[in-house]
């Protein structure tokens, strides 16, 4: 095995195993960390793809902003182990039944799929002086709408968050 | 890496995410589920990107994570004001839109 493949399984793993840690730890905290943990599993996967310029914004956007917000408000609230609510046997166990149906339905489905993995090589595609000049060529419509969506977020969350 | 791998792979992490949003009952885990399907879809998108070479699957995966920036700010907004009126982030608590 070469070194890409390595890579390829160990973060496999690492996003699938945090993955169900956030599913399963019981303290809210320890499922934020393993979140961040399987957000930084899949960034090296982009970084595995050539996506570099995702991998960052992943890492800053999600790991560094929205899970920061996340413990902000687990902390704010005070949440921890001996609060948390449970739901019974019978329900984590249809939960957990309809997932993996789900999944099995899905994997059934694209067993047969060809692999074109000759179409899989490397491209600097990601790199951000190509996304970029697609972003403000292409796409610079959307991006200033997305602008004003982050404005009116920020503004509706200061109106649903202060006090009456 | 073949694409099927990474099919799979995405798959997994998605199924993951509708388990834990059907097991717990603590809204906040249920948000951080959501995160992790979106997360996945993002995983597919950028490998399709890759294979195909097209740069506008990379271009959607960053509005996804945009728009998933302003949904975790207004969503944790409301369940901070839910709290402060009922006390609790259950699930079963926060259901007066059933009845």
């Amino acid at each position: 095995m070469e070194i890409h493949e390595i890579l390829f399984w160990f973060l496999t793993v690492m996003a699938l195993g945090c993955g169900l840690g956030v599913i399963l730890s019981r303290n809210p905290i320890s499922s934020v960390l393993f979140l961040i943990a399987t957000f930084f599993a899949i960034s090296g996967h982009y970084i595995l793809m050539n996506a570099q310029f995702l991998a960052i914004v992943n890492i800053i956007v999600y790991a560094g902003a929205i899970m920061v917000l996340f413990l902000f408000v687990i902390m704010l609230m005070n949440l921890n182990a001996d609060t948390e609510p449970q739901k019974n046997r019978l329900i984590q166990f249809a939960g957990v039944l309809s997932g993996g149906i789900l999944f099995l339905v899905i994997l059934a489905a694209l067993r047969t799929t060809t692999s074109n993995a000759a179409d899989f090589t490397s491209t600097d595609i990601g790199l951000m002086k190509n996304l970029g000049k697609v972003l403000f060529t292409q796409y610079v419509l959307p991006f200033e709408i997305s602008s004003v969506l982050f404005l009116s977020a920020m503004i509706g969350a200061i109106v649903i968050g202060k006090k009456e | 890496m073949p694409i099927q791998y990474y099919l799979f792979l995405s798959m997994a992490l998605f199924c993951i995410g509708i388990m834990g949003t059907l097991m717990r009952r603590n809204a906040i885990i249920i948000f951080m589920c959501i995160e992790l399907m979106l997360n996945a879809v993002n995983l597919l998108l950028v490998a399709f990107s890759k294979m195909y070479a097209d740069p506008s699957a990379q271009i959607f995966v960053f509005f996804i994570m945009v728009v998933a920036a302003a949904e975790v700010a207004v969503g944790l907004a409301i369940i901070v004001m839910m709290y402060r009126k009922v006390h609790s982030v259950d699930i079963n608590i926060l259901n007066r839109l059933k009845h």
